[in-house]
């Protein structure tokens, strides 16, 4: 786990669910295959409606036509991250397309435990509602030991919540190596 | 302390006397769910982290029910029933209801309890998030991604925080206008898509006792559009009676202590609520159907594992009976079985495929999810332009439905066949 996590944000709004993360018309792409996983990074977020995408202004592209990476790292979300199906493939998209952290005002539950489980990136929770503070392509480091995230753009820091009992399983690198330490599963 | 049948459940699971919200423990796993979208990932991890020769943990414990991508030409789909049924092979695993055989059921959720898999006081766990459908039958259901699965198919084992509880209390038994969908869409409405976030919830009181066991299953269906973790309904004889038909095997079922603690409790007299809908793009936006009179339709859908069981298209063959429809109207059974009942089930001299036909509807040659999810683009019922859709199922996020610009409106049944009928949403009473 590293101390500092850097990146370009992308900013959506409430309730931004798994329909939106992944369209369920993606979910046939094989997830194995070192080639064809790369769709999911291609499609990561394509269901969030165009004005909602990449805010405050919208109508941004998370991943650039016919590219799987993204330029943007940190994803910022409001209520509710991550609502709806529990497709694994959405925190597994998104990890594809290059995220490294998503720091929202809170999540559903199963997104939340997926990120965490499936070892994908860090769902943080940020104290204050960041939607609105930072803008699409703002420059922005999250400092885990301090638990801040500032806004190089602009110079702010902002409170994250502590990551609590999940602490340790993230620490692991998901719930298998967590399993293995808990001894129920041979190393 | 007391506990509530949700935290007995877990407790007895990790094998403990006691267990309190906000415990984190390893619960041994009664049942293991998967599908067509979420198998082949799942899968897929098993292997990776168990080894290429490994077996699951207990094969009669594992039920693999692809349902998802069904009648599709999307070669991509069937290579995911493909890799499905190798495993199911290769595992020599019994629960398996595979496709274009006699054993195939179709959606998941209901075709668990059908086939005897849903029981009082056991864990389920399910690479779906309405695995919670299950709590109808006084357990502990949810919903998990791909690498809790794997986890569990290798140890049967998983890490659960144990959720603080929401009651739900409502006095009288339903007024004939109303369904469960009803209530749920009301609650959601109160609470909101988050109101239940991390928490259990349970609905009780002789409103719910005296619901079938389809009804209940539809309460529990939707605790995920408010965000709980799990739904979960008293034992009743009702409970006892539909189990027993399904299977032999022994359960213990659970109730509340009476020093239960709640985080909440909320309780509605059955009278007070109305024929309601959850309007475009969320299940929280609520409304009445006649709030919403007027607002014109170009489909009607009724189906899924929320609307598309027996009693809801009986439901909707009683008000479809002798009327034609307005609007493009589709029906999908749930399961085969709701399919045969559709052919078999009786209604004043007709059968319902028959009054759906002579109403107009458009009735689906197979049982699957079909258009709830939207689906691969040739999916029956999907929505592939800006349509207004009223629709039995659970969700209405922006695409939910296939396009991005549709708009989906959640009703009960009857409201659904009342507003098919019309060409606009209408109130069910007006036919009722
Ligand atoms: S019918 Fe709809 S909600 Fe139910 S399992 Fe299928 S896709 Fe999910």
């Amino acid at each position: 786990m590293q101390d500092i996590i850097k990146g370009k944000a992308y900013v959506l709004g409430d309730n931004i669910d798994t329909d939106q993360i992944i369209p369920a018309k993606h979910l046939v792409y094989s997830l194995s295959d070192p080639e064809e996983r790369k769709l999911y990074g291609r499609y990561a977020l394509s269901g969030v409606p165009d004005a909602a995408a990449g805010l405050p202004k919208g109508n941004v592209r998370f991943v650039p036509e016919n590219d799987h990476r993204s330029p943007f790292q940190i994803v910022i979300g409001g209520k509710n991250f991550g609502s709806g199906s529990s497709r694994e493939h959405a925190p597994e998209a998104m990890q594809i397309a290059g995220v490294t952290a998503v720091v929202a005002e809170s999540y559903a539950r199963i997104f939340y435990r997926n990120s965490v489980d499936g070892g994908f990136f860090i769902p943080f929770e940020a104290v204050q509602r960041l939607v609105g503070e930072i803008a699409t392509g703002d420059d922005l480091e999250i400092d885990l030991p301090k638990g801040t995230l500032t806004n190089r753009t602009s110079g702010k820091t902002y409170g994250l919540r502590p990551l609590g009992d999940v602490l340790e399983i993230i620490k692991a690198g998901g719930v298998f190596a967590y399993a293995r330490q808990a001894g129920f599963l041979k190393s | 302390m007391g506990m509530t049948m949700t935290e007995k459940v877990l407790a007895r699971h990790a094998g403990r006397k006691h267990a309190a919200p906000g415990d984190n423990i390893w619960v041994d796993v009664d049942i293991l769910m998967t599908h067509d979208v979420c198998g082949p990932g799942t899968i897929g991890i098993f292997r990776k982290q168990f080894g290429p020769t490994a077996r699951v943990w207990d094969k009669e414990k594992v039920v693999v029910i692809p349902d998802h991508y069904i009648f599709t030409n999307d070669q991509h789909a069937h290579r995911n029933i493909d890799v499905l049924r190798a495993f199911v092979k290769e595992q020599d695993l019994p629960y398996y209801y595979d496709v274009g055989t006699d054993k195939y059921k179709g959606v998941c959720h209901i075709a668990l309890p059908e086939e005897g898999h849903t029981r009082p006081g056991e864990v389920l766990f399910g690479t779906d998030s309405h695995t919670c459908t299950a709590g109808a039958f006084g357990e502990f259901a949810t919903g998990i991604g791909n690498t809790d699965a794997a986890l569990i198919m290798g140890i049967g084992k998983l890490w659960v925080k144990v959720p603080e509880t929401m009651r739900f209390e409502f006095e009288g038994p339903l007024p004939p206008y109303l369904m469960a969908k009803d209530l749920i869409l009301h609650i959601i409405g109160d609470i909101g898509v988050d109101g239940a976030t991390y928490r259990a919830m349970e609905f009780a009181g002789d409103g719910v006792m005296s619901l079938s066991i389809e009804e209940r299953m539809t309460l529990c269906n939707m605790v995920i559009e408010a965000g709980g973790k799990n739904g979960i309904i008293p034992v009743d004889a009702v409970t006892e009676t539909f189990v027993k038909s399904k299977t032999a095997k022994p359960y213990q079922p659970v109730a509340d202590d009476p020093d239960a603690r709640f985080h909440s409790v909320r309780r509605y007299k059955t009278a007070d609520i109305q024929p309601t809908v959850a309007k475009p793009h969320s299940p929280d936006n609520r409304g009445t159907a006649r709030e919403c009179k007027g607002t014109k339709l170009d489909r009607a859908y009724i189906g899924s594992c929320t609307g598309g069981k027996l009693n809801d298209f009986l439901a909707a063959a009683k008000i479809l009976k002798g009327h034609q429809v307005k609007t493009d109207t589709y029906i999908v059974p749930a399961t085969t079985e709701v399919a045969k009942g559709l052919a078999t089930t009786m209604l004043d001299g007709q059968t319902l495929v028959e009054i759906f036909q002579n109403a107009g509807a458009k009735i689906s040659q197979g049982a699957s999810c079909a258009a709830c999810l939207g689906g691969p683009s040739d999916t029956f019922g999907r929505l592939n332009r800006s349509e207004v859709c009223i629709s039995t199922t659970n969700r209405n996020f922006p695409g939910r439905m296939g396009s991005k610009t549709a708009q989906v409106y959640l009703a009960s049944p009857y409201t659904v066949a009342a507003s098919a009928i019309r060409g606009e949403i209408t109130d069910p009473r007006e036919f009722l």
